[in-house]
């Protein structure tokens, strides 16, 4: 027995519009011809060209990206495999720790996080750079990926993989014609996360960015600690209208392979 | 051979760039400022065999966690982040609750778009959604401009640089946290359980009290140390939102860093949050375990 009321109806209006409502008007504003952001003085798109022209973000953008693309590829490697081995290898020592090792992470603060990697940095005597924030990235991410993906691990029938060994299939053999593609969907969303989490992040990111190698993130944040500025408007605008299509696209096409990948996996259970 | 290679490479990883990183710390806040690359002291020197590691040892004492006592910006800061994290939870669960029972309660077919609804300003950048409330809070911002033209008020309001900018920060990114296990909980709720309280004669608003709520509890705890641990340690809000006036730890820990350079102190500032921390974390994680078993 379901009602949806009145009551219903204006927590969730009321509720989305003030998620959406900051973001909208600095979408809107991003097309203000104004300096002063918030008055309105007619449509313009100057602040998009400025923002084009702007080595220093252009700079840090590609920064960002290539530690986005390589961390996150690191972090899906490894993470896969931490999934793995929590989800499928039984017992070994040290087990306990290693399960830790992957949730402490995802509940440390970041200023902690930043502030011990950095001192590691430190401690051995390498330089700041972008490998350095690679090297953060990746170790966060990839305890992010592993959760998502030992929770498709955790439900997929184990037996599927079971009949490829007892076939005849090495162990990896086994896991990349059988595992793999039916964990690929989480894999492919544990990817994005790890590369969003990396393109968003900005406090581990400047404790461990030397002064060679700036993100987005910490162009951005030294921008805005002096203000509202239209061109960081605009460059929110920019993000905020690519994550929206990635999100729609990815949830239309997983919606797709989910429904085919039911219908393989009843087709296999018939089969066998 | 191949399960000892799948161990050990994400092992090692986490025992490299995780746990000895933290050891680091660890030590670091036990050590002495100095005036010296690295800025403390004293460093373990393998030179001097035996006695040298034994002099390091000796050498390490608590004198950064008794400053930290003694200093009260240290523990206000601690106070007002946990007051705070505390008060911004609750505001969250407020405003999430009815959004989560919305979603709930909505035809069937709404639910993915619903969904969806919530989980995308989560993938949008944390920054770019901060940032966006310094031009609606200014004190030429947009709600002070809309209030005066209601003429609710005459003179614009002070919101941005106080604790309020903060709450508010808070509760709009982390909203998502707070919805999404309250609406799993209230998912599962057998609808006959109302219809029963009702025919025995609860009226709707005390059979929600009685039923509904005690049936969500467990995504009411989830949601809400999902937001209460990550608001503890929280920078960016209070620095972009918070102006000076606002104490929080993240901020303290940045500043000893970066503006006083003074890492020992630091080090013991993140020692002594991760130690505040354990306790909601270990809640959590029991909540979590309970209710995987009644899953089961």
């Amino acid at each position: 027995m379901r009602r949806f009321t009145w009551f219903n109806a204006t927590a969730l209006t009321l509720g989305f519009a003030f998620l959406y409502l900051p973001m909208l008007i600095l979408v809107i504003y991003s097309f203000n011809a104004s300096k002063l952001v918030t008055v309105w003085a007619g449509f313009s798109t100057k602040w998009y060209g400025e923002l084009i022209n702007n080595d220093a973000f252009l700079d840090a953008a590609w920064v960002t990206v290539q530690v986005g693309v390589v961390s996150s590829t690191f972090a899906t490697v490894l993470g896969t495999m931490a999934a793995y081995v929590l989800v499928r290898v039984g017992r070994f020592p040290g087990r306990t720790l290693f399960s830790g090792m992957i949730y402490a992470p995802l509940v440390m603060p970041e200023v902690i996080t930043g502030l011990s990697l950095l001192l590691l940095f430190i401690g051995i005597g390498l330089d700041r750079g972008i490998f350095t924030i690679i090297l953060a990235h990746t170790t966060f991410s990839m305890c992010y990926v592993s959760v998502v993906v030992s929770s498709r691990l955790v439900s997929f029938d184990k037996s599927l993989e079971e009949a490829a060994l007892d076939l005849g299939c090495s162990p990896f053999t086994a896991f990349r014609l059988v595992t793999l593609p039916i964990i690929a969907p989480a894999v492919i969303s544990g990817w994005l996360l790890a590369f969003t989490l990396s393109l968003d992040d900005l406090v581990i990111a400047s404790f461990t960015a030397g002064p060679s190698a700036t993100t987005l993130p910490i162009k951005i944040f030294s921008a805005v600690r002096l203000g509202v500025s239209p061109e960081i408007n605009a460059l929110s605008t920019i993000m905020i209208g690519i994550v929206a299509v990635g999100v729609i696209t990815a949830s239309i096409v997983s919606k797709r392979a989910a429904v085919k990948q039911q219908q393989d996996e009843q087709a296999a259970a018939r089969a066998t | 051979m191949r399960r000892l290679f799948l161990i050990s490479v994400p092992y090692l990883w986490l025992l490299a760039l995780f746990v000895v990183p933290f050891l680091i710390v660890l030590k670091i806040s036990l050590s002495d400022t100095a005036l010296a690359i690295p800025p403390y002291m004293p460093t373990l020197g393998f030179s001097e065999g035996w006695a040298g590691i034994k002099q390091f040892f000796a050498d390490l004492d608590f004198e950064n966690f008794v400053f930290l006592t003694e200093d009260d910006l240290y523990w206000k800061a601690y106070l007002s982040s946990l007051q705070i994290a505390a008060i911004s939870t609750l505001l969250t669960l407020l405003v999430g609750y009815p959004v989560a029972y919305g979603m709930a309660m909505a035809p069937d077919e709404w639910r993915p778009t619903l969904m969806m609804l919530v989980i995308l300003p989560f993938w949008t950048s944390f920054l770019i959604r901060v940032y966006s409330w310094i031009g609606i809070l200014s004190q030429e911002g947009f709600l002070n401009q809309f209030l005066l033209w209601t003429g609710l008020i005459s003179e614009p309001l002070m919101i941005l640089n106080t604790k309020i900018a903060v709450y508010i920060g808070i509760i709009y990114t982390y909203l998502p946290f707070m919805i999404l296990p309250i609406y799993a909980a209230l998912e599962k709720l057998d609808g006959s359980l109302l219809e029963a309280a009702e025919d025995l004669g609860c009226s709707r608003l005390s059979a929600f009290w009685l039923v509904t709520i005690p049936l969500s509890k467990s995504g009411i705890i989830a949601g809400s140390f999902l937001v209460f641990i990550p608001a503890l340690g929280e920078f960016v809000i209070p620095s972009l939102l918070g102006g000076s006036g606002t104490l929080m730890i993240g901020k303290v820990l940045w500043e000893e860093f970066f503006s006083n350079r003074d890492w020992p102190v630091a080090s013991a500032v993140a020692v002594v949050l991760l130690l505040i921390l354990i306790i909601p974390i270990i809640l959590f994680q029991r909540n979590e375990q309970k209710e995987r078993e009644k899953d089961q």
